[in-house]
């Protein structure tokens, strides 16, 4: 008990230390190594704290693919960073800055400091009626069935986010490939590394987008696995990505939210209210979901990850 | 029977202590990219080594065993082939040692 203790509180201060670094260090590539590294350990405490749903969510999202996209936009900034840093804002708005995140943190930390205990919890409710649901997983059955609405408007998001992507690219690209034409090494170690693992990432993706329904695991952290291992191709240059113009690429990246919206409203014919599920079905219809929703996030986490289209469309 | 097991788990889990210890001492204290390289892939494939050759008895037979041993092997996989990449990204200069 005294070291589980002792390593919590390590935990935790190393936490902080790495949360205190990534803040204070100037260089914009060092700070996103440190924000990877935090991730890293913030699953720790997830898995610490008996969440291992969201600590597979925090090392695949918060840590892998924010990451990526962080050490991406690092890459790009790194020339005009000089620049960028004579233009560094005066004593009076970084003060102002700090005690703006002060008073933030001191209200979230006040917020949670003052529910009672123990603290007011759904879990019961979730437990008593996760039955009805099928799924063995109680994550899965708040996020699919009794909080089906937040999943929903998730995954609109994140393909929003790619049309936003998207908007940046030049007029000359539009409908072309993202990011720049790879020559890599066809025998060298990415290519071998990338000929290796995918094929292993590949069925440990599917595993884990499976093994969802009753543990821990699911489609974000599956589709993460899978968007990294189709990502390590790309770069091994093993296969180009496809232009954005192609029609197949768009209707995967739509079948998704749309499968899901048509399942949410033929609940409200079948079972009364929108994505409701008419009775005894909801376990095929959750998985029919999930299955619809697990090519579109791939996709969209490629493609966000590669950026805006630079290169000409074909034809 | 399972104390001389957990005697040997204390005994190969300290000892990929160490390995990490002496490799993170060597990432800060080696003084070019190649020899840091080599400090932090030896951390990671002996010390990792001997943590999962340690947790071994203590693994639920199959399932458990085999996913730690998989771990090691995916790890081994990732230092081996990013080691390479990142020596020869840094021989070529385009890194800052």
């Amino acid at each position: 008990m005294t070291l589980a203790l002792a390593v919590d509180i390590s935990l935790i201060l190393l936490v902080l230390a790495v949360a205190g670094w990534t803040i204070a260090v100037r260089d914009t590539f060092a700070s996103v190594i440190g924000f990877v590294a935090y991730g890293l350990l913030l699953t720790l405490v997830w898995v610490r704290l008996a969440a291992p749903d969201v600590a597979l969510t925090e090392a695949a999202i918060g840590g892998g693919l924010t990451g990526a996209l962080l050490i991406g936009a690092a890459a790009r900034l790194r020339r005009t960073e000089a620049a960028a840093r004579t233009e560094y804002p005066g004593a009076l708005t970084r003060i102002l800055a700090a005690v703006l995140a002060a008073i933030v943190a001191a209200a979230l930390a006040m917020s949670v400091l003052a529910l009672p205990d123990p603290a007011p919890t759904l879990a019961l409710a979730t437990a008593a009626s996760l039955a009805t649901t099928g799924v063995g997983n109680p994550i899965t059955a708040v996020l699919l069935a009794f909080r089906a609405m937040d999943t929903l408007l998730e995954a609109i998001v994140v393909l929003l986010a790619l049309l936003g992507v998207w908007s940046l690219a030049p007029d000359r690209a539009w409908g072309g490939w993202p990011g720049p034409r790879r020559h890599v090494n066809p025998d060298g170690v990415l290519a071998w590394l990338a000929r290796l693992l995918a094929p292993i990432g590949i069925i440990v993706g599917l595993y884990i987008f499976w093994i969802g329904a009753d543990l821990p695991g699911g489609k974000f952290q599956g589709a993460t696995i899978l968007a990294a291992m189709w990502l390590l191709v790309i770069k091994a240059s093993l296969a180009d990505t496809p232009p954005i113009s192609r029609t197949w690429l768009r209707v995967l990246l739509v079948t998704g939210p749309l499968v899901f919206i048509a399942i949410g409203f033929a609940g409200s014919l079948t079972a009364g209210a929108v994505l409701a599920y008419p009775e005894g079905y909801a376990k095929p219809l959750i998985i029919a979901i999930e299955i619809a929703l697990m090519p579109t996030l791939v996709l969209t986490l490629v493609l966000l990850v590669l950026g805006a289209p630079q290169r000409t469309p074909p034809g | 029977m399972s104390l001389i097991l957990d005697i040997f788990t204390i005994i190969t889990v300290l000892a990929g202590a160490f390995f990490f210890f002496a490799g993170t001492v060597g990432l800060l204290r080696f003084p070019d990219t190649l020899t840091r390289l080599h400090a932090l892939t030896k951390a990671d494939n002996l010390g990792l080594g001997l943590v999962v050759m340690g947790l071994l008895p203590q693994a639920e037979w199959p399932f458990d065993s085999i996913k730690l041993i998989a771990i090691w092997l995916f790890a081994l996989l990732a230092g081996a082939t990013v080691g390479q990449l990142m020596a020869r990204a840094a021989r070529r200069g385009r890194t800052t040692p």
